[in-house]
């Protein structure tokens, strides 16, 4: 599925090898990776991998890298070249691709068949205890009486009931896949194991061996058996699907380009379900994500960037890199303070014209389309009978007014920057939606003036589809008060901090209903 | 000049004589009042102290008897010819304003400005 969430190649390596060092580099590498995102341009990438790697872009002013002499050359270089970037983009991807299919594959199976074998277990415990005694010592075993008989029933259905409620909570289609394991699930899986072997134990030593003749007691244990399932099964809905239903959690998303925000509550939930949770909201909340929006902010860094250039004079291994980079920063920021800056100007200007502009086009566009709208018209039944010439079905209505529209329409898009989104034939389509279901002109233009959420747009433009969870505290962990991960995408990230909700202490107050009394305030003035 | 109940009110006053005009067959001051403990003190937009339900001057006419005594705008009345107007309705207070037998009224009154001469520093017992 497109939306995984999981690249079991990150975590996965940091589980596995390299034990207390990889962690200490994650969080240096996660730390680096939030300061240069901020600074650099959407395409390049940060790899939360081995450091052996390169780093591209920027020099960080926190001044970590190991003066080299191919250190100058990157430093004065404007960020976002798309030769380097697009490269690297496309190894991590092919990686990540290959990653995915081995690993993912391979823990599912193995989680599915391990549920298997242990719903089967279960399953048949109960059924073992009660057919065992019949057939190892028949003749020995008292008859079955009415009462025995009927607690036969009470299996059978207690039976029944838990193999449709394990259905309905363990094996449904998995909606996302996460990192790492499910730490309640397992928990209850080696709960139920436990709990099964010691009957078992139980069983074997007292009744087998002994070979007991009281058929009642072992269908009296056997029921048992089953309420005490049946009483996990209850335990495991709480901590699956109540607990988390509380909300404890109050989280703050920020997209890390143009720094949308949403506020979302949680309750108790690890950090990978929680992230779950966020992303499936964020396809619904978050407006889609339009790079070609952010151009204009960069150029102007970029603007910035080459206005000043600083060399090493003194060159390389005479001070300590640190201080070198503190220094060039230092002469970096005083000389941006003191050349006089006119770009606020420019901006000022260029948005009122660009407002200006969209809003002229978009006068035009709500013109036209209206005017369209107008040679269309229903026919009711009765009509359609009378006059059956010249009657069109919804797509070719909307071709034959499509053209009269479409100039503007193409031209607000281009303004807005928006002519990547629609494609003519999705145009075309939510006409003929919008004319079917009787919508207005303004109706049909709505989610061309405003950018929707991302579920709204075909998935090829979605350009948020792979997502890696990076956090500093295990993501199994639960979620606490100012914990802070990042869900990460090729082209974005997405900041998440945790507050917990206050404790509201409510208290009550009784008004009487005939205590509203008012009177009259007057002021008045006479003159003597 | 805010006052505290059961309190003797320490206020600079001076004295206004005014002598009431005749006009047709009314006597009149040439001034408005307004305020009382019967209105809102809150609106009144001279006071200092907004629960003040004294009786202040809202309003002089130019050259009118009031004005020529030296009455200004602002001032609160504390006696009208030895009657309090400290706490009284508004109704009663233009009654004591108004009345038909009397041709001269003396005012004690407060004033906001700064430049009136202190002539008499008077205490009174609520």
């Amino acid at each position: 599925m497109d939306t995984e969430s999981t690249y079991s190649g990150y975590s996965y390596y940091s589980g596995r090898s390299r034990g207390s060092h990889r962690h200490g580099e994650r969080s240096r590498d996660h730390h680096k990776s939030r300061s240069k995102d901020g600074s650099r341009s959407e395409k390049s990438v940060t790899i939360n991998a081995p450091p052996a790697e390169p780093l591209l872009g920027d020099s960080s002013v926190l001044g970590e890298e190991v003066q080299d002499d191919n250190w100058g050359e990157t430093t004065t270089a404007v960020t976002g070249t798309s030769e380097h970037s697009l490269s690297q983009e496309d190894i991590v991807r092919i990686t990540k691709d290959l990653e995915d299919s081995v690993g993912l594959d391979c823990r599912r199976y193995f989680s599915l068949t391990l549920a298997v074998v242990l719903g089967l277990l279960v399953f048949l415990t109960p059924l073992a205890f009660l057919a065992l005694p019949h057939l190892l010592w028949p003749d020995k075993l008292l008859v079955c009486g009415t009462a025995c008989e009927g607690l036969f029933i009470s299996v059978a259905f207690k039976l029944l009931i838990l193999l449709l409620a394990v259905w309905a909570l363990f094996f449904r289609a998995p909606r996302a896949g996460l990192p790492r394991v499910f730490v309640f699930r397992a928990l209850l899986a080696v709960l139920v194991l436990l709990f099964v072997v010691s009957y078992w134990l139980f069983y074997g030593v007292r009744i087998l061996d002994s070979q007991d003749e009281n058929y009642q007691g072992i269908v009296q244990y056997a029921v048992s058996l089953v309420d005490a399932l049946l009483f996990i099964h209850y335990l495991a809905i709480v901590l699956l699907e109540l607990r988390q239903l509380q909300p404890a959690f109050s989280v703050c998303v920020t997209r890390s380009t143009d720094g949308e925000t949403r506020h979302y509550n949680l309750g108790q939930l690890s950090i990978q379900r929680a992230a779950l949770a966020i992303i499936e909201n964020y396809y619904r909340d978050f407006s889609v994500h339009n790079p070609a929006l952010l151009t204009a902010s960069k150029s102007r860094a970029a603007k910035h960037l080459a206005g000043l250039k600083v060399y090493n004079v003194d060159g390389p291994g005479n001070n300590a890199a640190t201080g070198l980079a503190h220094s060039q920063s230092r002469a970096m920021i005083a000389a941006a303070a003191r050349r006089r800056d006119t770009n606020h100007n420019e901006l000022y200007y260029e948005e009122a014209e660009h407002e200006r502009r969209v809003r002229k086009r978009k006068a035009r566009l709500v013109v036209a389309v209206e005017e369209a709208f107008t040679h269309i018209k229903r026919m009711q039944e009765e009509e359609q009978k009378k006059a059956p010439g010249d009657v069109m079905d919804p797509r070719e209505a909307a071709q034959a007014i499509f053209p009269s529209m479409a100039r503007s329409l193409q031209k607000y898009l281009r303004t807005t920057r928006q002519q990547h989104c629609h494609s003519m034939e999705s145009i075309q389509q939510h006409l003929a939606f919008c004319i079917t279901n009787n919508m207005t002109p303004k109706a049909f233009l709505e989610s061309y003036l405003n950018p929707g959420p991302t579920l709204q747009y075909g998935r090829e433009r979605w350009l948020a589809r792979q997502w890696t969870l990076v956090s500093e505290a295990s993501v199994t962990s639960g979620l606490k008060e100012g914990a802070i991960f990042l869900l990460k995408c090729i082209d974005f990230s997405l900041v998440v901090t945790t507050k917990r909700i206050p404790y509201i202490q409510l208290s009550e107050e009784f008004i009487d209903p005939k205590s509203h009394k008012f009177v009259l305030r007057l002021q008045s003035e006479t003159s003597v | 000049m805010s006052f505290i109940p059961g309190q003797p009110v320490t206020a600079v006053v001076q004295r206004i004589e005014i002598r009431k005009l005749r006009q047709g067959e009314h006597l009149i001051l040439g001034f408005s009042i307004g305020g009382g403990i019967d209105q809102d003190p809150g609106q009144n937009p001279f006071s200092e102290d907004k629960s003040d339900k004294g009786i202040y001057v809202t309003r002089v006419t130019p050259e009118g008897p009031a004005e020529v005594a030296g009455l200004m705008m602002g001032d609160k009345v504390m006696q009208v010819n030895g009657w309090d107007m400290t706490m009284v309705t508004h109704d009663q207070a233009r009654k004591r304003l108004t009345k038909k037998n009397e041709d001269v009224v003396r005012l004690l009154v407060a004033s906001l400005l700064c430049n009136a001469s202190p002539f008499v520093q008077t205490e009174f017992a609520i």
